[in-house]
């Protein structure tokens, strides 16, 4: 028997996966006739737009309009049984007893040493139903975490199809869709709503710390859902937008994204590259009166019961205007304290900002005569610029419009 | 129902090891109750009756490795335990030839052997003394953590180091080189008499599922000979009363110092609040707080069942369903009218230690069919009358068979209701072939397959040692890695059974380090 033969038939066609390179989303043939640029890069296996036609306008659609930014490639799971609450419970670190029907929180998840394997949204549909959204695949994890509960885990990335729709026009878009009732959404809400027979799952979530939704619906129907929102959304400003522009809101609004701020704890090779919650600036999803067990609760606690805690996460600003880009961070302008992980020229707070990860108890207790040394390139040769850095709180842009209620009309 | 709150300790599972932990807690003024989920102590270490008249060793049946330290702290000679090794014989049978006896402890004297082989022997087992003597050192202290080690642990480890250069260059290497041999190419280097052979080389793999060809396989013969009777490494005993006697023996010093045993008290629970222990719920629904409680139950057994994997992390119960603990061996039980007679030994020699391993290449082709789920057509064993030194255990005149068979599969192919009598059949056929005429005498015969022993004394996999005694099973990986000091991610939580460090067997070892870790810890 040839080797060939011995793989079942039904599976012949998985074999073929390593042909395509890179995944097309359920949105793929609208973003592919809107992209002027070819500029694509890779997420999470898919073919991913870093900008459609022009990274500055796209970035101002998300500010002064309604920006629309394909979410499928972001990993799901659908998390269902009687069980379900209670498993999540022990899985993440926020309370889900506390999560109620039709909300959203954002969460995190940390192994047995309190290391963050992710972050993410945990969506919950019904009383026995969630969805986890997420950067990484964490099958095995989930599954084995699954051990001793009554529940059913299953991965639907591909299944499902997911908008965001994001900026001040936003809610309008949706209204003129014949959303009725979306006004009804608060920050954090979702609710169902009738599509082409089926349903679209919409909640008031983002990653721009502006007025935002995200929608999710069965593959199936997301170019009739795509078809729907723009041809209402003509008239207020929509726009597709790739992954740069996205980038800098969510700076402004101080979030964090996984491998690029913190390295995720199945992906971290150092011993010294793992980050506790407290670390990353997650501190606040820890509540020390939580009933259940969570997993890695006993290092989150001793770490800070032993204040062996190492790092912060914190937000800068840097006097200037040149971003300063993975730059390190000094302390009196000498010792080296930290690293910035992301940072912009804010146009919405017309402020030079960056998100850093420095060494306590600088950042902590130590927060003045801080530097960052930027390196310019200018035409070929590097310009060191020494320059002054502020910790400031997170977000560095805060919207009234994000949470406003009912959503205001632009 | 709640009962008073003045227990310090509860302990789950009433074998010797809860029991030794138990008493040298209460030794050390702590209030101890041991809970018992049978109606008697002593889990896999009981003295049983299984046809009328006739009694035996349950599950183990020849003492060798009950630690020193564990008699002399609770004065077991006292709470009437005697341990007399006397000349208690390892004899290894020969089909239709005469049997090669090993005298004294483990072979201090060979009877049967050619002078040469008798020379090489005295060689080999002095060289496997000294090296099992490194690995004795170990046994009764947590395996080293060099990441949180106090300072005596740290010197200790240091005085391990130093007895290895204490060996001397060659040996030392020679050490090194054999840690991880298995026991074939060791004697291949060293013995010819197929005998011996077999006798080591099931010695070596008694009780793991392992073959004498499989790496590694020597540690097991190591394991065997770190362990002593009455200042005697390698000696060997059958217990007067059986191994009941020696399990009663500590139930004495523990009642002695205190202890409250509870019997037919099944543990359901073992509560947590906020990654504390709390105490435990028995199964008619009584509640027993207490802020310490030890488990001589298995590991997985501990947490996936009593505890729940709800209260711990996800990494920790992936580790403990990594275990490997299927068992491979089976029990024989036979009462008997007379005593047998069996070919080439001596009868004053038939109250030792009768094994049934022609040659060592017979103990690995009996482990292949083990592989893959079905037993040895010709198994090969260990077998004991203990009713010769101790006639109280079956009628006038009549006498009791305890052997040890291998292999014998947790997960049988074809099933263990299907694959009992069929087992039976051919060990039947091993002893009728050594001992012939035996088939006849039998008056009553018990077959405890790992399913049975896992059902009766509430060890998954029925594994005696409770996990696989192999090197990635052993010392700081035991029961796992990060958790092998006998302390537990759950606080106040403690193991103290064969799964953890140093393993099973009667030894009491784990129980009197468990005991002393909680002691070393409240002190602190």
């Amino acid at each position: 028997m040839t080797t060939d033969s011995m793989i079942p038939p039904a599976r012949h066609a998985a074999q073929d996966h390593f042909r395509t390179l890179r995944l097309a989303s359920p949105f793929q043939p609208r973003l592919e006739a809107l992209g002027r640029q070819e500029d694509w890069y890779t997420w999470a296996g898919y073919k991913a737009p870093q900008s459609l036609w022009d990274e500055e306008l796209e970035f101002f659609a998300i500010r002064s309009q309604a920006a629309v930014f394909d979410i499928s490639p972001m990993v799901k799971y659908r998390i269902e049984g009687p069980d379900a609450e209670a498993y999540l419970d022990r899985l993440t670190l926020r309370d889900v007893t506390k999560l109620g029907v039709g909300r959203v929180h954002y969460t995190a998840w940390c192994d047995d040493e309190g290391h963050v394997l992710d972050d993410g949204t945990l969506f919950r549909l019904a009383a026995d139903r969630f969805r986890l959204c997420c950067q990484e695949r964490h099958l095995p994890w989930l599954l084995d975490s699954a051990i001793g509960y009554d529940v059913a885990i299953e991965e639907e990335t591909e299944a499902v199809a997911g908008l965001a729709l994001q900026g001040p026009t936003s809610w309008v878009v949706l209204r003129d869709a014949g959303f009725a009732g979306s006004e009804r959404l608060k920050a954090f809400d979702l609710a169902d709503f009738p599509h082409e027979g089926g349903s679209v799952t919409v909640s008031r979530t983002g990653f721009t710390g502006d007025l935002g939704y995200e929608l999710f619906v069965p593959a199936g129907a997301a170019l009739s859902l795509w078809d729907r929102l723009f041809a209402a959304g003509r008239v207020h400003g929509i726009r597709a937008i790739g992954y740069a522009a996205l980038n800098r809101a969510r700076i402004e609004a101080g979030l964090i994204v996984a491998n690029a701020d913190f390295a995720t704890a199945e992906h971290a090779v150092r011993a010294d590259r793992v980050r506790q919650p407290d670390e990353i600036g997650l501190g606040f999803m820890i509540d020390a009166a939580k009933a259940g067990h969570y997993n890695g609760r006993r290092a989150i606690e001793a770490a800070r019961r032993n204040k062996t805690l190492r790092r912060i996460l914190v937000g800068l600003e840097i006097e200037g205007n040149v971003p300063a880009e993975h730059a390190i961070v000094y302390h009196r302008a000498k010792k080296e304290v930290g690293l910035v992980s992301a940072a912009i020229w804010s146009p919405t707070a017309k402020r030079n900002i960056a998100i850093a990860s420095l060494e306590r108890p600088y950042g902590d207790t130590v927060v003045d005569d801080l530097w960052v040394e930027i390196y310019a390139m200018r035409e070929l040769q590097y310009q060191k610029l020494m320059k002054r850095a502020k910790v400031v709180p997170r977000p560095f842009v805060k919207l009234a419009r994000r949470t406003a209620s009912p959503p205001g009309i632009f | 129902m709640t009962s008073s709150d003045a227990i310090d300790v509860v302990v789950v599972g009433g074998g010797h090891n809860g029991l030794v932990a138990a008493a040298l807690l209460a030794k050390a003024g702590r209030k101890v109750t041991v809970l018992e989920a049978a109606d008697d102590v002593g889990g896999a270490a009981r003295t049983e009756a299984f046809a009328p008249g006739f009694r035996v060793s349950a599950l183990a049946h020849v003492l060798n490795r009950l630690h020193p330290d564990v008699v002399r702290e609770l004065d077991l000679a006292r709470h009437g335990l005697t341990l007399d090794a006397g000349d208690t014989p390892s004899v290894a049978l020969a089909e239709g030839g005469d049997a090669l006896i090993l005298h004294g402890a483990y072979g201090e004297r060979l009877s049967g052997a050619s002078k040469t082989e008798a020379e090489a022997w005295n060689g080999l087992r002095a060289q496997l003394f000294r090296y099992a003597g490194m690995l004795k050192l170990f046994l009764a202290r947590r395996p080293p953590d060099l990441s949180g080690m106090s300072m005596g642990e740290t010197a200790s480890l240091a005085k391990a180091g130093l007895s290895l250069r204490r060996l001397g260059r060659e040996d030392m290497r020679d050490f090194l080189r054999m840690l991880l041999m298995n026991v074939t190419d060791v004697l291949d280097e060293h013995l010819e008499d197929r005998r011996l052979r077999g006798l080591l080389a099931f010695d070596a793999v008694l009780g793991c599922h392992l073959g004498p060809r499989s790496p590694t396989s020597l540690l097991g013969l190591y394991n065997r000979l770190t362990g002593e009777i009455g200042g005697r490494p390698g000696a060997q005993a059958l217990p007067k009363g059986g191994m009941g006697a020696v399990t009663a023996a500590i139930a004495r010093a523990a009642s002695a110092a205190g202890v409250t045993i509870r019997t037919g008290a099944t543990v359901a629970r073992i509560g947590v609040d906020k990654g504390r222990v709390t105490g435990v719920t028995l199964a008619g629904g009584e509640e027993i707080r207490a802020a310490t409680v030890v488990s001589g139950a298995n590991p997985k057994t501990t947490f996936l069942d009593l505890v729940g994997t709800r209260a711990v992390d996800t990494g920790f119960v992936r580790k403990l369903g990594n275990i490997r603990m299927k068992g491979d061996a089976a029990k024989l039980h036979l009462a008997l009218n007379r005593l047998p007679a069996f070919h080439g030994v001596p009868v004053e020699t038939l109250k030792g230690r009768l094994v049934i391993a022609p040659s060592d290449e017979h103990v690995e082709r009996a482990f292949n069919p083990s592989k893959y789920g079905a037993f040895s057509p010709e198994p090969v064993m260990e077998i004991t009358i203990p009713s010769l030194s101790d006639p109280s255990l079956a009628p006038a005149g009549a006498h009791v068979l305890s052997a040890v068979v291998q292999y014998a599969p947790y997960e049988l192919r074809e099933g263990w209701e299907a694959g009992r009598p069929k087992l039976l059949a051919a060990i039947m056929a091993r002893l009728e072939a050594h001992a012939p005429g035996i088939g006849n005498s039998v008056l009553a015969s018990e077959l405890l397959t790992p399913a049975d022993i896992e059902r009766r004394y509430r060890m998954p996999g029925g594994h005696w040692h409770h996990g696989e005694l192999q090197a990635d099973q052993m010392l700081m990986s035991r029961p796992v890695s990060g958790w092998s000091g006998y302390d537990t991610p759950v606080e106040g939580l403690y193991l103290c059974g064969g799964g953890s460090h140093p393993g099973g067997g009667v030894s009491g070892a784990p129980g009197m380090n468990a005991a002393r870790t909680i002691l070393a810890m409240r002190s602190k």
